[in-house]
């Protein structure tokens, strides 16, 4: 309707333009404004068409709308005479059209306000090679990840959904992007594609899903954030009525604390157990234990040598983590609404052999290259307490292990704090739907020895579209 | 070697157990548990997934869940989106593709039954909209008459060879369950017309059938937690015109309606909402039984 209005809008002005080209053949004028009324009436008819058309769908409307009220009125008489013959179901007509097939999309919106003492372009876990994403992030306001998930059944064989996330620089990149398989038997399902790797207890939740606004000390300082991998996946539900599954993963590691490789096959590997179920209706829990295998080739890290200068230095060999993990979800007779309760702790190993070089791109012209081994672990536990609908109050506590460090030659180069970083995070948030969340957290953070970060952080989590339960 | 021959023999028998195992029913809520039970009896062996006492909005795709939906040979859902938070991930995550939506091994009670309150407009600021009507269909016995004979053949199709134990079970069961409905039908005349309030906006099934008029719900929109200024409207509404009692389903608090209750002349009445709701629901004859004497005693 609008179109024809608008070419029609045009025509007009078009034909009131007033002619200046005089030297214009008259016959050409006329064949010309003979075109233009053509056209004219071609529209005038059809706009009269639609009108029409219009016209009679709002009649039809009226008339379904008065026989649906005869109907309901039949109804009331049927259901006061005849309990005993029910009228038959109404055929449930699917929705039609192009858009029919559409995928279920999601959109997450989320901003934080940070308000740090210490400068974060400084942080460091001391005693561990940073990678990933580390660190509070900005100071001041920000807007962080916005996610847009897309996600259907591709056919009567695959499930397929995609996360890509839009950075606050602009950055669009795949956080996830599988395919699910939807009918293998037995228990079995296979992932391929870009995802979260099912390794401890939150590494395969979405940020927008976490408890508290930053990601807890071990996942940052052994997985740099979060463990994506790029390959497949193979799971395994147990058939016994307790909770048993098993996962296997190959991939391309590409991510912390492995990188990129020139080669075939996989580079990473993860393995992972699973065991849940209830105590009565009210509580729910799972434990798990999964390891993650990857290599490293020229994972490169800034760190001051012992004399304060900033080196650049890289790390050759192999990674391995185990980690150890639970979740204990309260609420009085499976209710969550009013008042719920969570219990999370995860404890995590971590293995790298091989070898590292100082100062690798020669800036302070010391370059070194000798073994490295390293034995370090971490642990937090939280819980988030749901005192009444919508508010939620939570606690966290995290510390790592430096461990065993063992850097050859490079001792004179590189120091190893014997210090435990450690951290006590308290958040507060209100959820007025499921679909949205404001978040104030408070951290008192405590990586590096004689330096305390204390860090307000104000977030929200905003869910948009078709957004589909969360995991376990 | 008879050792041998006696291990082999429970080992096949073993083996070839499942075979002759009973149909393994997933019911997400416990009046189709209690359904299935009715028409299978000792065919069916019946998970129920949730508690009677469990909002059935708000389930989570714990473990346990995923662990029975992994063997079950059919899931019994309420449909129009009343499971949709959990089930399609807990199936999806199970790895059984018997239970995919569209195979006979995926039943839903909205398909059989005319669903009421379709919304004419979705918008999340309306709070929890279900887009296919209002999921809360079994407050209707005769939703469930119509469910039980869509079910009846469904049991029959996935399991042939207790074809004619679920037909027989049915008859029974439909026979029963139709003079219960006349009974109740009599007994619940005094309801016809009676105002009343509601906690949340579930009943409609239940006034469609018996006439109860739904003057406001507590809840400001469907899923919403009761604010003190939104009671405080009711209240002043219940001033103004008769409102007889305010029903709640026994899942959510008592203290909204408590409050309504204790400020004017209206009975607060707690209602099963499903079987094991309330002590005397105990299957699905008490279930609408407790329902209808808690109504009638709600008038007094």
């Amino acid at each position: 309707m609008i179109k024809p209005l608008c070419s029609l809008a045009a025509l007009t002005a078009v034909v009131s333009v007033p002619f200046t080209a005089h030297a214009a053949d008259n016959k050409e004028l006329a064949e010309i404004r003979q075109q233009i009324k053509q056209l004219k009436d071609d529209y005038e008819s059809r706009i009269q068409s639609l009108e029409n058309r219009l016209k009679e769908a709002e009649a039809k409307t009226q008339t379904a709308q008065s026989t649906a009220a005869q109907a309901n009125a039949k109804a009331e008489e049927i259901t006061k005479s005849a309990a005993t013959s029910p009228a038959p179901a109404e055929p449930r007509q699917a929705s039609s059209g192009i858009a029919a097939f559409n995928p279920a999309i999601s959109a997450v919106l989320q901003g934080t306000y940070a308000n740090l003492s210490q400068d974060p372009n400084r942080f460091t876990i001391a005693g561990f090679i940073p990678g990933g994403e580390i660190g509070p992030g900005k100071r001041g306001f920000s807007l962080a990840e916005t996610e847009l998930t897309l996600s259907s059944n591709i056919d009567d064989k695959f499930f397929g959904q995609a996360t890509l996330s839009v950075t606050p620089e602009n950055e669009i990149s795949a956080e996830e992007a599988y395919v699910l398989t939807t009918s293998l038997p037995a228990g079995l399902t296979a992932k391929g594609g870009r995802f979260f790797s099912a390794l401890g207890y939150q590494n395969e939740q979405h940020q927008h899903a976490w408890d508290f606004v930053d990601a807890p000390l071990v996942y940052q300082a052994f997985l740099g954030g979060q463990f994506a991998n790029d390959g497949v996946q193979i799971k395994w539900v147990a058939p016994t009525d307790l909770f048993f599954e098993l996962s296997a993963e190959a991939g391309s590691g590409e991510n912390f604390p492995g990188t990129s490789h020139n080669k075939n096959g996989s580079s990473s590997g993860a393995l992972a157990a699973r065991l849940g179920g209830d105590f009565g209706y009210s509580t729910s829990w799972r434990v798990g234990l999964s390891g993650l295998h990857t290599r490293a080739e020229n994972r490169e890290f800034a760190q001051a040598n012992l004399a304060g200068a900033d080196a650049l230095n890289s790390f050759n060999g192999k990674s391995s983590i185990a980690i150890a993990d639970f979740i204990l979800k309260y609420a009085p007779n499976g209710n969550p609404l009013v008042t719920n309760f969570k219990l999370q702790g995860e404890y995590f190993r971590r293995k790298e052999n091989g070898d590292l070089t100082f100062d690798s791109d020669n800036a302070l012209g010391a370059t070194n290259t000798d073994a490295y081994r390293s034995r370090q672990s971490g642990w937090y536990l939280q819980s988030v307490y749901q005192f009444m609908p919508y508010w939620r109050i939570g606690l966290r506590y995290d510390r790592l292990s430096p461990g065993t460090i063992d850097l050859a030659s490079n001792a004179a180069n590189l120091d190893t704090p014997g210090f435990n970083p450690h951290k006590t995070s308290l958040m507060f948030d209100w959820n007025p739907s499921e679909f949205s969340r404001i978040r104030v957290q408070g951290a008192r953070d405590q990586t590096r020895p004689g330096v305390t970060d204390n860090q307000i952080f104000v977030q929200y989590i905003m869910t948009m579209g078709a957004h589909g339960g969360h995991k376990f | 070697m008879k050792l041998i021959f006696r291990l082999l023999a429970v080992c096949t028998l073993i083996a070839t157990a499942p075979a002759y195992a009973a149909l393994k029913v997933f019911a997400t809520v416990p009046e189709w548990g209690a359904l299935a039970n009715e028409l299978g009896g000792d065919k069916v062996d019946v998970y129920v997934a949730t508690s009677p006492l469990q909002d059935p909005h708000h389930v989570e795709a714990k473990p346990s869940l995923i662990s029975h939906a992994r063997n079950a040979d059919l899931v019994i859902a309420t449909g129009a989106e009343l499971e949709i938070g959990w089930l399609p991930l807990v199936i999806q995550q199970a790895g059984n593709p018997r239970l995919t939506p569209g195979k006979p091994g995926y039943f839903e009670g909205a398909q059989q039954v005319t669903l009421l309150e379709v919304p004419k407009r979705l918008d999340r600021a309306d709070g929890d909209v279900h887009a296919a009507g209002n999921p809360h269909i079994q407050l209707d016995p005769r939703n469930i008459a119509r469910i039980a004979n869509a079910l009846a053949k469904r049991l029959a199709e996935l399991d042939p060879a207790n074809a004619s134990t679920y037909q027989t079970r049915y008859q029974s069961f439909n026979e029963r369950w139709n003079s219960a409905i006349s009974k109740w039908e009599k007994e619940a005349q005094p309801l016809k017309g009676v105002a009343i309030l509601v906690h949340h906006h579930a009943f409609t099934y239940l006034n469609n059938w018996l006439g109860l008029k739904e003057v406001a719900a507590l809840e400001p929109k469907p899923g919403i937690e009761p604010t003190s200024a939104h009671l405080s409207d009711v209240l002043a509404l219940t001033q103004q015109q008769p409102v007889k009692m305010v029903i709640r389903p026994a899942y959510q608090s008592s203290r909204a309606s408590e409050w309504i209750a204790s400020r004017s002349k209206i009975n607060a009445v707690t209602l099963p909402f499903t079987v094991g709701g309330t002590e005397n629901a105990k299957d699905l004859f008490g279930f609408f039984e407790d329902t209808v004497q808690r109504l009638l005693a709600g008038l007094k």
